[in-house]
């Protein structure tokens, strides 16, 4: 499958050519077996599986597609959809506005600009249970420091992930402060590789900043941003640590995304035929949710 | 600060003012400063109230209003962790299960990576984006039912297996990109000496390719490390990762704060430490999947 687009060896031996590329090809075997051990059969393995209804301990029962169809019609299922897409829509907003102000505050020069954005960086790579267990403590109604901040400038306390209202904005609070600044450091990357020259011509024409960055700087610098809008849809819609650790799907099923429905259905039920088929409609769900991102980047693309 | 000039055949139009500092500079300036304070805030005050938590003792943790400096600094909470808590054990477990599975990416990885840049099979790399799209629960559930059938659940095996599924394309990714950065001509001149690919490999392209080994192995270390729910599932007592070790901790000591805190600070720590090596590769790891910038 692998094409060699180099110009052909001086030496002109077809055989040296041919002896080379199988070496080549030898060198990949061990990684493609570890793959094919890990990734590749994990995924032919669940397809297999979603036809069976199988709890572990029984008997298989070959069921067709009978999971599929008792997941269209199971409620608690369609509300983890419904509650994953929430979640996912806000926890990739925010970061990706907040990511570009960052973006644009620490691409100018002002002294000691390594040292705070080495800082604001510091959340993106923190192991996410250790960061769960920290905002478990500060979203606490009675003892939190979230509280006692709002209270202190005269805002009532919240509930925070103890009200089925507000327990889905409070866990996108962790992940944006969890992933802004990656959506930061694209975003940067983007804006140190633009041109001078527009902005210069367009100064000289007597535009304010804000056209500046608004017919200038926002244009060229949104194929990052989609860049960043894919990353970031990809993981937020498989979240789970964070969920798992601080509110477990709940008060209630409130919080239940889909990935905490497949994980209960896995390894609290052992429903394993169940759990298969929601891991091939969540699969589909993240492709298309990728697929159609890609997409829209692709026609934002700039020439040049 | 290097403000090119405009070119010869603009007239130049721009009789800049000497900069003084006028109450409007002033006040730009303060508003551009109290942006950067309040964007960066969030970030340092989470990291210095979980130090906070963590070297405090119980009765200034759960006082409210909140201590922020504490006044008796402590280290009981940290020795609480590793003595009632098997810290050290699930430390070791994690270097263990990370540190395995790190070096059997690498063994495999580095090949491969310089297999399919010499290739040029950049097709192969797609994979490494499905993989990264799919949920990890969904290696988990054949995975861990295979291990269940050869009765390797609870063992740190089972862990380090399982953990491949991180290491394994992060490592070919880098590595396949770094490769294709090295110059091939010292590679084709050892070959037409009449070294053996495998020679040319060793001895020309992988002593070449360190710093690209570096970073690969510390992103894989690190996303191997962060991970919670491979420990979480088939983990047993002895055998749990520390992230699962420290999730625990939370179940059986609900308001006992400070040790709770110490446990995240003795997670996330060596990860920060690494950061500071890897600072700019961490945007290509963390994008990995061939989603390169425009």
């Amino acid at each position: 499958m692998a094409t060699l687009a180099s110009p052909a060896p001086r030496s002109g031996s077809a055989a040296f050519f041919r002896r080379r590329q199988r070496a080549l090809r030898l060198m990949t075997v061990p990684a493609l077996v570890v793959i094919a051990a890990v990734i590749v059969f994990p995924w032919l393995f669940t397809v297999y599986m979603s036809a069976f209804d199988w709890k572990i301990g029984t008997v298989a029962h070959f069921v067709g597609l009978d999971n599929y169809v008792g997941l269209a019609k199971n409620q608690r299922f369609l509300e983890a959809i419904v509650h994953t897409f929430y979640f996912t829509a806000l926890a990739v907003v925010v970061p990706l506005i907040l990511g570009t102000i960052a973006a644009l505050l620490f691409h100018r020069e002002f002294r000691g600009r390594g040292v705070l954005r080495a800082i604001f960086t510091m959340p993106m790579m923190a192991t996410p249970v250790a960061v769960a267990l920290v905002w478990t403590m500060m979203f606490h109604p009675q003892q939190g420091v979230l509280n006692y901040l709002l209270t202190s400038v005269g805002l009532p306390p919240s509930l925070w992930v103890y009200s089925p209202t507000f327990v889905i904005p409070s866990l996108v609070m962790v992940e944006v402060w969890h992933w802004t600044p990656l959506v930061m450091l694209i975003v940067l990357g983007g804006l140190a590789s633009l041109p001078t020259e527009p902005y210069e011509s367009a100064r000289l024409d007597g535009a304010t900043e804000w056209q500046l960055f608004r017919h200038i700087t926002f244009p060229l610098v949104l194929p990052f941003l989609m860049v960043a809008a894919v990353i970031r849809t990809i993981d937020a819609v498989k979240a789970f640590d964070t969920i798992y650790v601080i509110s477990q799907g709940g008060p209630g099923t409130a919080s239940e995304t889909i990935n905490l429905y497949l994980y209960l259905q896995a390894f609290a039920f052992y429903n394993i035929g169940n759990a298969s088929a929601v891991v091939v409609v969540f699969f589909a769900i993240i492709l298309a949710l990728a697929l159609l991102l890609l997409h829209v980047r692709q026609r934002t693309k700039w020439s040049g | 600060m290097a403000t090119t000039l405009p070119s010869a055949d603009v007239p130049v139009a721009l009789p800049r003012r000497p900069r003084r500092w006028t109450l409007r500079r002033i006040a730009r300036k303060a508003g551009f400063a109290f942006a950067v304070a309040v964007i960066v805030s969030p970030a340092i005050l989470v990291f210095l109230w979980m130090l906070s938590l963590s070297l405090k003792n119980e009765l200034d943790n759960s006082s409210y209003p909140p201590i922020f400096i504490p006044s008796q600094p402590t280290f009981a909470n940290f020795l609480h962790v590793f003595a009632d808590n098997s810290m050290g054990l699930y430390f070791l477990n994690s270097l263990i299960v990370s540190g395995g599975a790190t070096l059997v990416a690498l063994a495999v990885g580095i090949p491969a990576g310089y297999g399919i840049a010499r290739l040029q099979a950049h097709r192969t790399t797609v994979l490494v984006l499905i993989a990264r799209m799919t949920p990890a629960l969904s290696f988990l559930i054949p995975l861990f039912t295979v291990f269940q059938y050869l009765g390797l659940n609870n063992t740190l095996t089972a862990l380090v297996i399982t953990h491949l599924v991180i290491t394994v394309p992060i490592v070919v990714y880098i590595m396949a990109g770094y490769f294709e950065t090295l110059p091939r001509e010292l590679e084709e001149a050892a070959l037409i000496d009449g070294g053996s690919v495998l020679a040319t490999f060793r001895y020309v392209a992988l002593p070449l390719a360190r710093p690209g080994v570096v970073v690969g192995t510390i992103l894989a270390f690190i996303f191997s490390w962060n991970n919670f729910v491979f420990g979480a599932v088939l983990a047993g007592r002895a055998t749990r990762t520390l992230p699962a070790a420290v999730y625990n901790v939370l179940t059986f000591e609900q308001l006992a704060w400070g040790p709770l805190a110490a446990a995240a600070i003795v997670v996330t720590l060596p990860v920060l430490l690494l950061t500071i090596f890897i600072q700019k590769e961490i945007v290509a790891g963390l994008t990995a999947g061939g989603l390169k910038g425009g």
